[in-house]
């Protein structure tokens, strides 16, 4: 069980962010403890994405506090982001499609030798062991990456996220594109990093996977959080009602 | 560890022995396609000549290495443009660039400076040089801002470039022309002075072979230290062989092109003795391609070695990945563009030295022989795709069609147009094919 009586990992409070008068995210309060899962869910266009976004410095908030281990920090572009260790596997993945695995791997972090140049091998080395452990069945380390399936894809853009060390981990639908295969692969490595102690915010529609992978889920609707409930106290026909009618339960706080 | 050459080289039998070869060496084969182009239309030239004229003057040691002259100041802005391109932008105020900085650091060299330090003061080309190369930085820098910081498309702010530089450029001298500018300086431009003769070329081909090798023992190590596949070591050695190849036939050619008659007579002149019987003294390589070579290697070394050039490429492949990267991808638009704004400079330096003066026409239409070459050298106009060497290729293919044109006999401009504008659109016909059958 998830200890939740120290400090949380991250808090995020009263984010609000607009864009043109429409407020994408309105006063939302949201925390996360280490080695704990927490499942965003809402329908396109509740937030969701915007939230984690002021936290993985792809958007800057208009108002509210980010905390990290009781700290507040300033998160202003994702270099920030990176510094407090939030690693975020996006969505479109984020992936230069120009590019082979290792590249994007390192890319903005590339590792370079003592006279400044980048060292090509020693990242492909890098990406071996770290592919080696996360899809094993990854061969294609010298062609870009838009000759790879989606799964070798996310695989990448996993391996991005983790190899850097990560604390606290942001997932944007990271099954969406997936097989059931990969998707088991993807469940059983969000287990593995939660032990590790990592806090993972996970965006997700499907309500089996929140139920199975999550210990608390956030139901966001139109830029303002519902409720946000301990997954193991409640249905999926709680959740639902959260999500589609905005209802909150009475386990919900 | 063992070496352990390609495993797939072994596994896949039944594929064509030039596929294997390709395979085995690593060599592009779009660079092969690229020089099998550029030596079609040498031997093009030069047979037409032969059959139809009676003499083929394309392939002489005196056409290439005019050819290779020629070439530099297309070639060096070439390699910048590719970065520009790679990012999806486009860059076309180069010729004005050219035209604006070969203007005032002719004023500057002849008409302000002189006063100053005193006629051939031996400061003079380096102030002018430095000063060149600055202020085509700076105009670069001021497009860059613009694109990036107030999300004007580069489009528009080039196309502006192009019509106030070279406006600027005709207001600087109010029209004339600026001559002759300083002897040092002229030297930048080639002629018989401005190359480093026999002896000098010989020992930069040493320098090179010399180069060569350790680049590709450096290569073989660091794959070995990784325990990566490495390339069957014949193919090392014909990889190495051709490259030192091409090193070696070059210097033989710019050695084999004598000093005219009236410059010997020139030289033996000033040294007070009479022109020996049978006297060769060499051209050697000329400044002007050296200093392309220099630009073209650290160009090369810059967007493979680098982490500057890794985000040239990110950026193309997918903006929006690069700046989620944390890349600051609005700085470097402004660096790529200074960039190419600096070798607009040294090409402006290069061509109003080898015309040994300033005219406010200089560079005219320049940005159009850049951005085709770069293009034939296969940079996408979509971003993400390019290399350094293809833009030289490109560059040597364009200015060949052009010079061989005139060679032939139709030295006319129109049939020059028609003639490299039909070879651009072929060049990236051919490589849409190319890609096609690579998926």
């Amino acid at each position: 069980m998830v200890d939740r009586t120290g400090t949380p990992l991250v808090e995020l409070r009263d984010i609000s962010i607009a864009f043109g008068g429409i407020k994408a995210v309105d006063h939302v309060t949201v925390d996360l403890y280490p080695g704990e899962v927490v499942g965003l869910l809402g329908h396109n266009g509740a937030g969701k994405s915007t939230l984690i976004k002021c936290l993985s410095g792809a958007y800057r908030k208009d108002s509210g506090q980010i905390l990290i281990n009781g700290q507040e920090v300033e998160i202003r572009d994702p270099r920030d982001a990176r510094a407090q260790n939030i690693e975020t596997i996006y969505q479109t993945l984020a992936l230069a499609d120009n590019l082979d695995a290792a590249s994007n791997l390192f890319l903005g972090r590339e590792l370079v030798n003592s006279f400044g140049f980048v060292d090509e091998s020693k990242m492909e080395a890098e990406t071996r062991k770290i592919m080696g452990r996360l899809n094993p069945n990854f061969r294609k380390f010298n062609v870009p990456v838009s000759a790879l399936s989606g799964g070798q894809r996310q695989s990448v853009a996993i391996a991005r996220a983790v190899y850097f060390n990560a604390k606290i981990l942001i997932m944007d639908e990271p099954t969406a594109a997936l097989g059931p295969h990969e998707t088991q692969m993807v469940a059983e490595l969000i287990q593995e990093l939660k032990k590790q102690g990592l806090g993972i915010f996970l965006i997700e529609h499907d309500i089996h996977a929140v139920m199975d992978l999550c210990d608390r889920a956030v139901v966001m609707k139109n830029g303002q959080r519902v409720g946000t409930v301990d997954v193991k106290d409640v249905t999926d026909d709680d959740i639902l009602g959260m999500i589609i009618l905005g209802k909150k339960p009475p386990q919900a706080y | 560890m063992s070496d352990s050459p390609h495993s797939a080289q072994t596994t896949t039998p039944g594929e064509g022995a030039v596929r294997r070869f390709l395979r085995a060496t690593e060599i592009d084969p779009r660079l092969l396609g690229m020089v099998g182009a550029l030596l079609l239309i040498w031997l093009g030239f030069h047979l037409y000549g032969v059959w139809v004229l009676g003499e083929g003057s394309f392939l002489t040691p005196r056409n290439l290495w005019n050819l290779s002259v020629q070439t530099a100041s297309i070639g060096i802005m070439a390699t910048g443009m590719v970065l520009v391109i790679i990012t999806r932008n486009i860059d076309l105020s180069v010729g004005s660039i050219v035209g604006v900085v070969g203007m005032y650091t002719g004023l500057l060299q002849v008409e302000w400076l002189p006063p100053m330090m005193g006629l051939g003061n031996p400061m003079i080309w380096v102030i002018a040089v430095v000063f060149g190369i600055t202020l085509g930085a700076l105009i670069g820098l001021f497009h860059g801002l613009l694109i990036a910081y107030l999300a004007i498309p580069s489009f528009i702010v080039t196309l502006g470039g192009l019509m106030m530089w070279r406006g600027m450029a005709f207001l600087a001298s109010s029209g004339r022309t600026i001559s002759p500018v300083d002897t040092t300086f002229a030297l930048l431009g080639g002629g018989p002075y401005g190359a480093i003769g026999a002896t000098g070329s010989w020992i930069l081909c040493a320098i090179a072979c010399a180069g060569i090798a350790w680049a590709m023992m450096r290569g073989r190590a660091a794959r070995k230290l990784h325990g990566f596949a490495l390339r069957p070591i014949w193919a090392e050695y014909v990889v190495g062989g051709i490259s030192a190849s091409v090193v070696v036939i070059a210097t033989l050619v710019v050695n084999a092109y004598p000093w005219p008659k009236g410059i010997l007579k020139d030289y033996y002149a000033k040294l007070g003795q009479d022109v020996p019987e049978g006297a060769f003294i060499a051209h050697g390589f000329a400044y002007p391609v050296i200093i392309m070579v220099a630009v073209v290697l650290m160009m090369t070394v810059l967007m493979t070695r680098t982490r500057f050039g890794r985000y040239v490429f990110a950026i193309g492949g997918n903006p929006e990945a690069a700046a989620l990267s944390g890349i600051n991808t609005r700085a470097m638009t402004v660096k790529i563009f200074a960039l190419m704004g600096a070798l607009a400079g040294i090409a402006a330096i290069i061509a109003s030295a080898r015309l040994n003066s300033a005219t406010n026409a200089l560079g005219d239409l320049d940005e159009l022989m850049v951005i085709a070459a770069a293009v034939v050298g296969g940079t996408s106009l979509a971003g993400g795709v390019g290399t350094i060497y293809g833009a030289i290729i490109g560059a040597l293919v364009l200015v060949s069609l052009q010079t061989g044109m005139v060679l032939i006999g139709f030295g006319d401009g129109s049939y020059r147009k028609i003639v490299i504008g039909v070879a651009l659109v072929l060049a990236v016909y051919l490589d849409i094919v190319y890609r096609k059958r690579i998926k």
